[in-house]
């Protein structure tokens, strides 16, 4: 009896304990950069096997908890998962922050912590991270090229340029891990220096908007930035091979990295790239072969108030170029032209002669970041790039295997970034950026030097706004300043010198007359202010608008500036001109994005002024031991481009899409309405995409592209005189080739192997029907066609 | 903060450092093109004696904008034939470097062709040989059939395709030297 009493006791005292059950535990759950809620997030109670979902403010709560000590597991699909502990002894409010993961794995805009931001009145475009893992095994060029109002410029199969709304080169600015790239990319035969494989996505800009990274981007901007790195522990990786038919070679791909919880971070990743020799459908490309290695790292602490990350990257490639477009003369392209085939046809073989391209592109970087109160951050970045340029000629005796171009271009920036939201809606962000660059072209390679010796100063400052003025309109303006001071070195020839009648205008520019040629030093300044204003407005739940002005203003380049002399694959002698001013640009861009049940479209007309454009054209015939060689001047006149880019998309059944592109760009003189060279021709592509979840995920696509003939191009023909016939032959230089139907192929199936590790077996078929055809932006469309049927096997696995 | 606003600081400075250092005014070193040829000259010999016949072509800015000079001294005499050789000569060095013992070295890379105008009444024929028994070029012999006037094109190509036809269009390769003279048989 006594025991029960004891027992009623005891069970009264627990219950007296345990009966306090009606307490509540609510709260938020929040994001850890913005504070915005997480909705739907699970909150879990493991004692008690209860769980709450957050509402539409991120708002959960549970009620009737007895008093205790209790484990909660927080998870939402797009963040990390994580654990507290609570000792409940009372009401309770409790409010999580998470940190966004998993979907921004493949995502780089991240507001607070990406050096990047959006820019609102400019519809952007570009490649994901599946488009890029698609593109594996090609250049930066060949990869852009399926966006919409984006082509490239190619020196045979190898050397890929992009060309945004029918600019390039110096024109368009290239950002890569949030340093402007300087590779030398003012030559048209200089790829850029990059492994798409060491980025995560890659944002196109089709204006001088991006005021953030320069002033002078004409034509526009390519944005890569590498993966995030996630603040978990983990170790994850990748690797990519793609094997091809076409150059009978591969790419291998890999990529790991190593987080832990405490924000420190490590990412390793190297490509290898290696064909032998391309092949049209009728013949083998000789010598365009191509040998390419580089590495990424970086390491770094990714913290929620800073961030600080340092990098290297290595690029070393070695491409073989076109050996029947190495032309002696006049009378030799005479002969290239009007041959069906090239003139030189070899077996197939890996190795790359010459003539051939050895590029090595190294950049280091140091970043950081530091976020002050809930809205400002102020950012820094210090980048070295070294671009080291050989080209291998066919030269004779003791020069040969001597390269003919050696150049070595060093360039520091440092830049600082500050950010911060004045008030609701509107957020302002400015910075400084200054550079150094050298450019040291070698002596010994006993060839007159390409490009000059000069040493480079420039500083340039921004600042930027955008408001949201309400929920439908968006308001942006800018403003970018930029000085750059040129101090240079330049040989010229002495008949040259006196031709052009510099002896006369600038004297004082003569350090030492040597006799055949003259030593001057040029110094040059260009001071450029660029701009930008913009709006984006949502007329409706379906319909958007973006409406952007951007005024642009580019110093001439080394090459435009001081080129004098034969350029061989050409056959032609370039001269620059140093009286040059800088080009200035005033684009009009308006974007209308809508989307009507299944269909969905983006128009994108716009038009682009352009004063001071420099043009390089035929200006004489010059006579040299050699024959005689038109000689092209760059020259400046005012240009206009006007064009219009759509993209469609309509899905036809719950598999099956339908997608549209279409690129129109016209260019002219406005003097003489003279048509600019070298314009990419009017582009239709179409693709019908099957994809299927219940079948794995199974994707299918199949696509076909018309490029139409340029129609409109100035007329640069000449004469030449042909020994063996006795007759003046006219040399076409001009007609652009007819137009041309590709049809492609790509199929993509993925397996699920082990539990975390993904599998994806990839086909796709390029050029499908080995159509032979010449692209007109191809500057070697003169001596071999273009290439044939490709082959491609991907395999994607993920660890 | 405090160390961040160092470290920009200093940044900044580096940068400045390196900047000033450079600007050492050193000018660079003149580059003289080695592998240019200013100067071709052909000189042609009766067989049996006589007075030769001398043509030449010199360019002395290379690729620059002044034309080469152009010169030829004295007439074929009709039913003669001569014995032929290449000179050719690098003139932006001094002394001149003599690129033809260059192009005898790597005479399977080379040919010299000598092609006819309309007009002109002449046989040419090729007296050497490389080393796999192919024309090259330096030394030839031509004869003056009938009297007459009219152009004498010498292309010197380097990398040919060898054998050829004899014709420059078939040999391909680069055209290193390319030259028209007007020559008179009497």
């Amino acid at each position: 009896m006594r025991l029960r009493i004891f027992l009623l006791a005891c069970a009264l005292q627990f219950a007296a304990y345990g009966q306090q059950c009606d307490f509540t535990l609510s709260g938020k759950v929040i994001d850890l950069h913005n504070n915005a809620p997480h909705v739907g997030a699970m909150i879990y109670i493991k004692e008690l096997s209860k769980t709450a979902i957050t509402n539409e403010e991120g708002y959960y709560e549970f009620n009737r908890l007895c008093s205790g000590n209790y484990t909660l597991t927080i998870s939402h699909p797009e963040c990390t998962t994580i654990t507290r502990d609570i000792v409940l002894r009372s009401n309770m409010e409790r409010t999580f922050r998470m940190e966004h993961h998993l979907e921004e794995l493949n995502e780089v805009i991240v507001q607070g912590t990406s050096q990047y931001n959006k820019l609102t009145s400019v519809k952007e475009v570009g490649l994901s991270n599946a488009d890029l893992e698609r593109n594996s095994g090609k250049s930066l060029g060949d990869a852009l090229n399926e966006i919409s109002g984006v082509s490239s410029l190619n020196t045979g199969n190898t050397i890929v340029k992009p060309i945004i709304n029918g600019l390039h080169s110096s024109r368009v600015t290239i950002i890569n891990n949030g340093t402007r790239l300087e590779d030398q990319e003012w030559g048209v035969e200089h790829a850029p220096n990059i492994d798409i494989n060491a980025s995560d996505k890659v944002v196109v800009i089709k204006n001088a908007a991006a005021l953030q990274y320069s002033g002078d981007a004409i034509g526009g901007a390519i944005i890569l930035e590498p993966s995030r790195v996630v603040v978990k522990d983990t170790l994850f990786g990748k690797t990519l091979l793609t094997l091809g038919s076409n150059g009978r070679g591969g790419v291998i791909t890999s990529q790991l990295t190593k987080g832990f919880e405490s924000g420190f971070f490590g990412q390793v990743q190297g490509t290898l790239r290696r064909f032998g020799d391309f092949e049209a459908p009728d013949y083998v490309l000789s010598n365009t072969g191509a040998d390419e290695k580089s590495l990424f790292t970086r390491f770094g602490v990714n913290r929620f108030t800073y961030r600080l990350e340092g990098s290297y990257s290595f690029f070393k490639n070695k491409i073989g170029i076109l050996r029947a477009s190495h032309l002696g003369g006049p009378m030799d392209q005479f002969m290239a032209i009007n041959s069906s085939e090239p003139l030189i046809i070899r077996d197939f073989t890996y190795d790359i002669d010459v003539p051939r391209q050895e590029v090595t592109h190294q950049v280091f970087k140091l970043k950081g970041d530091k976020n002050f109160g809930e809205h400002s951050n102020i950012a820094f970045h210090y980048t070295y790039q070294q671009n080291d340029r050989l080209e291998f000629d066919i030269r004779r005796g003791d020069d040969a295997g001597k390269p003919s171009v050696d150049l070595n271009l060093k360039t520091h920036t440092v830049g600082i970034d500050f950010k911060t939201r004045l008030s609701d809606g509107f957020n302002f962000k400015s910075g400084i950026v200054g550079d150094y660059q050298e450019n040291f072209p070698d002596p010994s390679t006993g060839v007159r030097r390409l490009i000059p010796d000069y040493e480079r100063y420039h500083m340039g400052a921004y600042a930027i706004g955008d408001y949201e003025a309400n929920d439908k309109l968006l308001v942006e303006a800018g403003i970018r300043l930029d000085y750059t001071h040129m101090d240079v070195f330049k040989f010229y020839r002495t008949s040259l010198w006196e031709l052009r009648n510099y002896d006369e205008l600038f004297p004082e520019l003569v350090v030492e007359d040597l006799g055949t040629q003259v030593l001057t030093n040029p110094v040059l300044d260009f001071t450029n202010v660029s701009a930008t204003a913009g709006v984006s407005y949502e007329f409706s739940d379906q319909i958007r608008g973006y409406f952007n002005y951007a005024l642009a203003s580019r110093a001439p380049n080394p090459s435009e500036l001081f080129s004098e002399g034969l350029h061989h694959s050409a056959s032609r002698i370039e001269l620059g001109d140093l009286r040059f001013n800088s080009e200035v640009s005033n684009k009009f861009s308006l974007t209308l994005e809508g989307k009507l049940n299944g269909f969905q479209f983006t128009l994108n007309p716009y038009a682009n002024f352009i004063e001071d454009f420099v043009v390089i054209e035929p200006t004489e015939i010059q006579q040299t031991i050699r024959g005689n060689f038109q000689v092209w001047e760059y020259r400046q006149t005012d240009s206009y481009f006007l064009g219009v880019d759509l993209d469609t998309s309509l899905s036809l059944t719950d598999h099956l899409n339908w997608e549209s592109q279409f690129s129109l760009v016209k260019a002219y003189e406005v003097d003489n309405d003279q048509p600019l060279i070298n314009i990419p021709a009017t582009r239709f592509a179409n693709r019908l995409t099957y994809e299927n979840p219940s079948l794995n995920n199974l994707k299918m696509a199949l696509g076909g592209t018309y490029t139409f003939r340029q129609n409109e191009f100035p007329n640069n023909n000449y004469d030449v005189f042909i020994p063996e016939t006795d007759s003046i032959e006219l040399l076409d230089i001009s007609t652009p080739p007819d137009g041309y139907f590709l049809l492609n192929f790509s199929a993509e199936y993925p397996f699920t192997i082990k539990n975390k590790s993904k599998l994806v077996l990839g086909l796709s078929v390029e050029n499908l029907l080995n159509e032979s055809y010449r692209n007109y932006l191809n500057l070697f469309r003169f001596y071999a066609d273009d290439l044939g049927r490709n082959i491609l096997l991907n395999l994607k696995i993920n660890y | 903060m405090k160390t961040f606003k160092f470290l920009t600081l200093l940044l900044f400075a580096a940068t400045f450092f390196v900047a000033c250092n450079n600007d050492d005014d050193n000018t660079p070193e003149e580059v003289n093109e080695e592998e240019v040829i200013t100067t071709m000259t052909i000189t042609l010999t009766p067989q049996g004696g006589g007075t030769a016949v001398v043509m030449q072509t010199r360019d002395a800015d290379g690729d620059g904008p002044n034309p080469p000079v152009v010169t030829v001294v004295g007439d074929l005499t009709a039913g003669t034939t001569y014995d032929g050789a290449a000179v050719f000569l690098n003139e932006t060095e001094t002394p001149a470097e003599n690129i033809t013992t260059e192009i005898a070295e790597e005479d399977e890379e080379h040919q010299i062709f000598y092609v006819a105008g309309a007009g002109l009444d002449v046989t040419t024929a090729y007296s050497d040989q490389d080393a796999d028994g192919n024309p090259v070029g330096l030394a030839f012999t031509l004869t003056a059939n009938t009297a007459g006037a009219g152009t004498l094109t010498v292309i010197l190509r380097h990398e040919p395709t060898k054998p050829n036809d004899g014709t420059p269009s078939d040999a391909g390769g680069e055209t290193d030297i390319a030259e028209t003279f007007d020559v008179t048989i009497n």
